[in-house]
């Protein structure tokens, strides 16, 4: 079975988020850049299916410029077989992201198409919901666990009351949350051959898709700035600090 | 344990991605398609990517670059913003200064034609070139040790083992770091490379050289109002908050975007024990001359980084069998001219020019560069490193107005070229007097403003290191803090270390030295400074440390 993995490269999760200074936007210049966090696990739970024996090929793939490749070359050197790269410059929302990658699922037929629950970025969380909707896929969001067994998928995903474990029929969509697996460290061989491995770039025109922005950013701001905290001595201290307040 | 290690092998393998480890390897790359033939040239950077562990202020000459690559323009380097005017100040105090008059400014401190640029993008920028050339550059990857066969030849390195924990043994997810082996390996690590000072301990390179003197240079990114930004402005300073025993230099550039880079760089002979550094940075920015343009900003980063800065005198041997120092794991910094890059970037390009011709003659590799050396000493760069050989000897030795004077002097009349040498034999550590008989220091609390605490500074250069593996930086004695350092300096380490590493920690009678290695910023200042030399700086997990953005 073949399983695709949509991969998104993002300022990386270390770094100070510094805005630009007229508010359009967050500074990505000159700014490290990984593979998204939870795209990272999903790309490690494809290898470990295919090293299960569950999955036969993996394919990445990502929606972006030319700097995008880095990302999948980090995917290859994870273990994807091979890497699509649909080559994009200018700003991807997520609906048209969802497009292209159920394009994709129609040309790749995969059994299985993995994605992080969400990107740090934008955090917009939908795009995996998205493509099930539009491919009439089922899904399973937030996995911290996948097993398949022949053509369906045992998934646990974390809800607020507990874990609740669905099965779905494969094809499917399945997001992955954070406690899924722990990704491996990138082994110096492995990203050595990550090099040559294949990596297809097609446009999103030729994938038969429009891209039509449906959002526009108004203003980005910082969050409001914390106050200082003030230490007390006492409980009573406390309370006549959150009577003055009007707290209590 | 024994690991098994995969091995690479490559003609020349080059530990460090700044200036001179990048320009060495397009150097190879360029010279190897000239003459229609292949040269395996790989690369490894412990920063998490190429510039994220690159710190400088910079002022750059663009005479090396230019050699490198003519076109560089044409090529988008990122040098944007050129120097229209220097200001020279020495600072008489807290709220006075003096603006030195041009004609008194040293030769070598005039700037006219280089450019303010961030050396970190200048770096991506190279290792751009450099993988197009057919560089294969590795970051996140640490050089953990040089491999020396039975003979003392070095071979290559090895990189450090992934996935080990805090008491060393592996962890889930282990990977053994693997042998890059190579007929020549160049070792670019910057200022106190830990492969660099064992490469110099082991082959005696140091012999007969004046001891390698140090600074600290802490350094700011701010975005400030436009209003008060002179793109291309240079401000140069000495004296305040410094003095003559704990000398020193001060910088604010003005760069593109409305960015202003303030800096303190404090000598590491420094004496007093009580000093920080830090503190003493986050009070030069309380001077008018700097608060001018800072007030009403906002500083975006954060971050320090020790500096070579022993010039001509203290210049190692630079070849060993099988590999050479280059940039300032040799230490070719030119003091005079207070820039370090292009001198860096020549000497890789000189080092890359020994190994090709040695490859091109049919060579195995594993001899001695010694083309390397001799061409170095028929380069501008010796001519300039030679003509600046007493630049800081004299300010150590007289201080900045005397020494300054006399610097004005060998620099103005005799172009560098006085028939004398002067030297500096004491090495930074043994420089720092008994805190009994020093002046302990009252620093002023940050406003939050202009001046702002360690831990919310360190914050701001995106450091991190995964938490779970050994200490990285590691004690010969683990008595020698409390039961030496503490009683005879007060542990200098807990000031003079940029980002709160070290720290002394409970009541009198039961202190404790506590590492948070986490913090490191790989400045490598405690290796340098600790007057016991107990404190050895190696290499973390590959990709660990600061991730610094336009630094």
């Amino acid at each position: 079975m073949k399983a695709l993995v949509s991969v998104k490269r993002v300022v990386d999760f270390n770094v100070r988020i510094q805005l630009k200074p007229d508010g359009s936007g967050v500074i990505t210049d000159g700014v490290k850049h990984s593979m998204n966090p939870f795209d990272e696990i999903a790309m490690e739970e494809a290898v470990r299916l295919k090293e299960k024996g569950k999955v036969t090929e993996i394919v990445a793939v990502t929606i972006g410029g030319a700097k995008c490749e880095e990302t999948l070359r980090t995917a290859l050197a994870f273990g994807a077989d091979r890497a699509i790269h649909v080559k994009e410059e200018g700003e991807v929302q997520p609906l048209t992201s969802a497009r292209v990658l159920a394009a994709l699922f129609k040309k790749e037929t995969p059994g299985l198409f993995l994605f992080g629950k969400q990107a740090i970025d934008d955090d917009a969380n939908q795009t995996g919901q998205m493509v099930a909707a539009l491919l009439d896929l089922p899904q399973a969001t937030f996995a911290s666990k996948v097993e398949l067994d022949g053509n369906k998928a045992q998934v646990t995903r974390e809800i607020d009351a507990g874990l609740e474990t669905l099965e779905v029929d494969l094809p499917a969509v399945v997001t992955t949350d954070l406690r899924l697996n722990e990704p491996r460290y990138l082994k110096l061989p492995d990203i050595m051959k990550a090099k040559k491995k294949p990596v297809e770039s097609v446009t999103i025109a030729q994938l038969g898709v429009q891209a039509a922005p449906a959002i526009k950013t108004v203003k980005t701001s910082a969050p409001p700035t914390r106050s200082k905290g003030v230490m007390v001595k006492t409980v009573d201290e406390l309370i006549a600090a959150l009577k003055q307040k009007g707290l209590v | 344990m024994s690991v098994q290690r995969d091995v690479m092998e490559y003609d020349v393998v080059i530990v460090g991605g700044g200036p001179a480890g990048l320009s060495a390897a397009c150097r190879l790359k360029q010279k190897a398609a000239e003459a229609g033939k292949e040269i395996g040239v790989c690369l490894v950077e412990k920063g998490s990517e190429v510039g994220a562990h690159i710190l400088s202020g910079a002022v750059f000459e663009t005479r090396a670059l230019d050699e490198l690559f003519p076109d560089w323009k044409e090529k988008g380097a990122p040098l944007k913003t050129p120097v229209k005017r220097d200001d020279v100040y020495f600072f008489l105090g807290e709220q006075s200064a003096f603006k030195m008059p041009n004609l008194f400014v040293p030769k070598t401190m005039h700037n006219e034609g280089n450019y303010i640029i961030s050396l970190g993008n200048l770096c991506r920028w190279l290792g751009t070139q450099a993988e197009t050339l057919g560089v294969e550059i590795y970051p996140g990857f640490a050089a953990q040790e040089a491999i020396i066969d039975e003979q003392g030849v070095v071979r290559g390195v090895v990189i450090g083992d992934m996935g080990v924990d805090r008491e060393g043994k592996p962890k889930d997810g282990y990977t053994p770091g693997m042998e890059l082996r190579a007929k020549y390996t160049l070792f670019a690590e910057g200022c106190r490379g830990h492969l660099g000072k064992r490469l110099i301990a082991r082959y005696k390179l140091a012999e007969g050289a004046d001891p390698q003197h140090y600074g600290i240079g802490i350094k700011e990114i701010w975005r400030v109002d436009p209003a008060k930004h002179q793109p291309g402005l240079v401000v140069h300073g000495a004296g305040w908050p410094l003095d003559n025993a704990n000398p020193g230099g001060s910088f604010l550039y003005h760069l593109e975007d409305n960015q202003v880079v303030v800096g303190l760089i404090v000598d590491l002979s420094y004496s007093n024990p009580y000093l920080s550094p830090f503190d003493e940075f986050q009070r030069f920015k309380h001077h008018p001359v700097v608060k001018q343009y800072l007030e009403g900003g906002q500083r975006v980063s954060y971050g320090a980084r020790a500096i070579t800065k022993g010039g001509f005198n203290s210049l190692p041997k630079m070849v060993f069998p099988g590999g050479a120092l280059i940039g300032c794991d040799a230490g070719t910094l030119n003091f005079a001219k207070i820039k370090g890059s292009h001198t860096a970037m020549k000497s890789g390009m000189l080092a890359a020019d020994a190994v090709v011709e040695k490859l091109f003659a049919g060579a195995e590799g594993g001899d001695v560069l010694e083309n390397y050396p001799a061409a170095f000493k028929a380069s501008w760069l010796y001519d300039e490193l030679y003509r600046s050989r007493n630049f800081g000897a004299w300010l150590h030795k007289l201080g900045a107005i005397v020494g300054g004077a006399i610097n004005y002097i060998e620099q103005n009349w005799f172009k560098g070229r006085a028939p004398w040498t002067v030297h500096d034999r004491k090495p930074d550590h043994l420089c720092l007097k008994p805190a009994a008989e020093s002046r302990s220091i009252e620093y002023p609390k940050p406003d939050g403003k202009l001046s702002f605490d360690k831990l919310s500074s360190v914050f701001l250069s995106s450091t991190n290191h995964e938490e779970d593996q050994p200490v990285h930086l590691k004690l010969a004695d683990p008595s020698v803090p409390i039961g030496k350092n503490l009683p005879l300096y007060d542990e200098p380490a807990q000031r003079y270390c940029p980002a709160g590493v070290y720290e002394v920690v409970g009541e009198a009678g039961a202190r404790r030295f506590q590492i948070n290695a986490q913090n490191c910023v790989h400045c490598k200042t405690c290796d340098i400074k600790d007057p016991a030399q107990n404190i050895t700086w190696v290499a973390p997990e590959g990709g660990g440390g600061p991730n610094y953005a336009n630094m």
